[in-house]
């Protein structure tokens, strides 16, 4: 696609510095993306581990893993704030964003490298407050919600604070974002051209910088009733507990979408690769993105069908909801439809595409129900809720995050992992997260609610074997991990700068990239997806 | 559990259960559907040669067309319908039955317009409509019975209120749905549906054939409210039996519309009344001086129930 073969004349892959120096104070976006990429991969660890623990108590209805329920309480609480905030919020933006947003667009780096570096060490700082928070942890689950956050004896000001302080990381990375992808595009890089993953991290960046700073004011305003007794949600001073549901859904309804928005654009990069396609409907998928960014911001209160909001509050938000899943089906289809009479290779990371259109779909399906107003009523609060939104997050997000880690490897990293075990690894995953999850949805319409550290008898046979999955989900990940570290102490290189036949920028230069990207900058001439073009 | 869906015991189950049919039914479709396509299309379309024949086909306005308007159509009916029966879920009827619900950390109290109390278990009776008006005393809690298909948040400082008519005697279990603490999943009552004849017997406080425990009879609400009413000196601006003091009257003024102060009007609810204990001052009636004082910390908020259930009497 661009003119002109690369060479480079003094090769010198940008992993060659070592030192602790060379990357605490490296101003490269790549190396950058590997510091986000190991912080979040460890917090994806302990967050995952307390699922397993969780799991783990509810075998059986009564208390017998943990020894209070209020330990349990903090298990969820840890579990859920974890993953949204430190896990899948900065997730694939900050890690794959950072690495392939200038590879890209043909550009030597970000627009402001080194606010990009100060939004890592202000990541670094939010998680360092959050690690000392962990020796008293709170117990109100990861909404925080009021007044119960108030009242509630365990230490809520550390967490809360945490948050804060990583959300001004997330806005410096949706600015720094944005400005680059508007000025450092290659010559012929038109916004007709970019690769889909840039169009949804565009859309991505602007969620983070619009709608972070409301979370932050609201988990401030929570410090400050908590602190110094300021009425602000607690009717008993005078405030209103349905004020922070408000705010908190302002924000956390968009973050959704900053965290499964990025996977979208994984799969349409994955997903041509391997059919040797053109993506069906490119402009559909590029525009829905940011359809999608949009109306996400009008459909908070969704979440508050039965919190005591108006009837008419209530119809239009779910009418606007119902909007929501409009652009989300179109994707859906387009990816499919890519498909069609193409030249299609199961590489482990184009299973994990292939499994997101087919979770994701459960996910999305499943959210149409909670979208209509009357069975909503029914189904919030229960495990219905909890299926749907891990079909979302895990059959979403972490499926593409998966599959971008495959796909990616050898460029990132300049290493073969095992395809083999990469395959078993996927397949434990795929059936254990489908054996842990989808007995839930069915959980939920008996009426089983969530957060509940004991229950009733019946629900009994549900739980136990949605445990058993988390045990075959578990073992997954741990031979996909084990599999993808071990190359990483091996010598060797990969045979080829572009073993899959990618026509995107960022497969056109050597395997690990060198310091700058490119020596020259390239000139495009035709889009990025020009597969099998005659 | 040999169904998918819990038995249906209310008037309102059967509508949310046919838009669950239907939202299932278009979700199984599509899903098998998309499944289908993206399985065949694997199948067929796998590489066979590194030098494979594929199509350059970009995009095709026609099908994208299609699939755009028919998930719309789709949806659009599918909200209309969940709305319609959401309204019917927030609309109780006029002749509803009355219980006043407290939840607090973590316990249900009810108390019925008899005078009757009952904890952690809800007597209602078969066929008849019951609206339940709950307040909390602590944190937010919920009210769920998935026989009857409803749930409400509760707040503390607010009166929220749901409403169902039980089909089918039995014992349900009842469920707080929304995260208090750690007796929340201990936070479980019964709701008792009783037969016409054995609610008149409970009414009574004659001992249940199945032993259910009977509460203790005490004051009703509406009782205690008339005392509060001459104790506490609401008496002095606001009349029982119609004459215009310095406040408003309290006869028939439950379920009145008032004109404001400001030109708007309010329907006077459980909520406008607590309001106007509390915070005399935030919603003014045309044509009275603002000179009541806030009552906040000095009447509890059960004394609160108690006069807004008095003044419900005033007819």
């Amino acid at each position: 696609m661009a003119n002109g073969v690369m060479t480079q004349t003094q090769y010198i892959p940008y992993l060659a510095q070592k030192g602790l120096k060379s990357w605490i104070l490296t101003t490269d976006h790549k190396r950058i993306g590997i510091l986000y990429l190991v912080t979040i991969s460890f917090f994806f660890m302990i967050a995952g581990i307390t699922a397993l623990g969780m799991r783990y108590e509810l075998m059986t209805p009564e208390l017998d893993f943990f020894r209070t329920a209020t330990e349990y309480n903090i298990a969820f609480t840890l579990h859920g704030s974890l993953m949204v905030f430190f896990f899948i919020v900065p997730g694939i933006a900050a890690s794959f964003g950072n690495f392939l947003i200038p590879l890209m667009i043909g550009a030597r780096d970000v627009a402001f490298p080194r606010i990009n570096l100060l939004s890592f060490w202000i990541y670094l700082v939010g998680t360092a407050i959050l690690l000392s928070a962990l020796a008293q942890p709170a117990d109100t689950g990861w909404t925080f919600y009021t007044p119960y956050s108030i009242q509630t004896g365990t230490k809520v000001i550390m967490i809360t604070l945490g948050v804060f302080v990583l959300g001004f990381s997330s806005i410096l990375t949706g600015m720094n974002f944005i400005v680059t992808i508007h000025k450092l595009r290659a010559p012929g890089m038109t916004w007709a051209r970019l690769p889909l993953f840039i169009w949804a991290s565009y859309a991505t960046a602007i969620l983070q910088l619009l709608a972070t700073p409301v979370v932050g004011i609201t988990l401030l305003l929570l410090i400050a009733e908590r602190a110094f007794d300021i009425g602000f949600f607690d009717p008993a001073k005078g405030g209103d507990p349905i004020l922070f549901q408000n705010f908190f859904w302002f924000y956390s309804h968009p973050a959704v979408y900053i965290m499964v928005i990025p996977a979208f654009g994984i799969i349409s990069e994955i997903i041509p690769v391997f059919a040797r396609k053109p993506i069906f409907g490119y402009k559909a998928i590029a525009y829905s993105s940011f359809a999608i960014a949009i109306i996400s911001f009008f459909v908070w209160l969704h979440h508050m069908f039965v919190s005591g909001i108006s009837e008419t509050a209530a119809a239009i938000f779910s009418f606007l909801t119902m909007l929501v899943a409009i652009p989300t089906a179109i994707k859906v289809f387009n990816w499919t439809a890519t498909l069609y009479k193409g030249s299609i290779d199961f590489h482990s990371s184009m299973l994990y595409a292939l499994s997101f259109i087919v979770l994701f779909t459960v996910g999305g399906l499943t959210g149409v129900y909670l979208g209509a107003l009357a069975v909503d009523v029914h189904l919030h609060d229960t495990y219905f809720i909890v299926a749907h939104m891990h079909y979302v997050m895990i059959g979403g997000t972490v499926m593409g995050f998966f599959g971008a880690l495959h796909f990616w490897y050898q460029k990132w990293f300049g290493k073969v992992f095992n395809e083999l075990i990469a395959k078993a690894a996927w397949f434990l995953i795929f059936v254990g997260f489908n054996v842990t999850f989808f007995p839930q949805f069915f959980m939920g319409f008996q009426g089983m609610p969530r957060r509940y550290a004991t229950y009733p008898e019946e629900y009994i046979s549900y739980h136990s074997l949605s445990t058993y999955g988390s045990w075959i989900l578990g073992l997954g990940i741990l031979i996909m991990t084990i599999n993808l570290l071990i190359p990483l102490w091996k010598k060797g290189r990969p045979e080829s700068s572009n073993p899959y036949g990618s026509l995107s920028l960022e497969w056109q230069v050597p395997s690990p990239p060198p310091h700058e990207n490119f020596e020259e900058i390239p000139t495009v001439t035709d889009w990025t997806y020009a597969y099998g073009k005659k | 559990m040999s169904t998918w869906i819990p038995e249906s015991a209310s008037n309102l189950a059967a509508s949310v259960d046919n838009i669950t049919l239907f939202v299932t039914i278009v979700s199984v479709f599509f899903f098998v559907l998309i499944s289908a396509v993206l399985v065949g299309f694997s199948i067929k379309y796998r590489r066979k040669s590194e030098d494979q024949e594929t199509a350059y086909i970009t995009h095709n306005s026609v099908i994208e067309t299609i699939w755009t308007i028919i998930p719309t159509i789709l949806l659009m009916v599918i909200f209309a319908w969940g709305w319609i029966a959401f309204k019917e879920l927030r609309n109780p009827p006029a002749e509803a039955i009355e219980v006043n619900v407290i939840a607090k950390q973590w316990l249900w109290e009810f108390e019925y317009f008899t005078g009757k109390k009952s904890l952690n278990e809800l007597f209602v009776q078969q066929n008849k409509p019951v609206r339940l008006i709950m307040r909390s005393d602590d944190v937010i809690h919920s009210f769920f019975v998935p026989q009857f298909r409803v749930k409400q948040d509760i707040l503390p400082g607010s009166y929220q209120q749901l409403w169902f008519t039980p089909t089918k005697v039995g014992t349900f279990d009842l469920l707080c749905a929304e995260y208090c603490g750690s007796g929340h999943s201990q936070m479980l009552a019964k709701v008792n549906v009783l037969s016409p004849e054995a609610f008149a017997r409970w009414e009574k406080g004659d001992e249940l054939e199945d032993g259910a425990s009977v509460a203790a009879i005490s004051v009703s609400p509406a009782e205690r409210g008339k005392e509060l009413h001459s104790q506490r000196g609401c008496l002095a601006c606001h009349s029982i039996d119609g004459k215009e003091v310095i406040g408003p009257t309290f006869k028939n003024l439950y379920g009145k519309t008032e004109k404001l102060a400001d030109g708007s009007s309010v329907l006077v609810d459980e909520n406008y009344i607590r309001e106007s204990i509390y915070e005399p001052q935030a919603k003014m009636v045309e044509g009275y001086p603002p000179t009541m004082p806030s009552f906040k910390g000095i009447l509890s908020e059960e004394e609160v129930t108690a006069l807004v259930e008095y003044i419900k009497t005033l007819k």
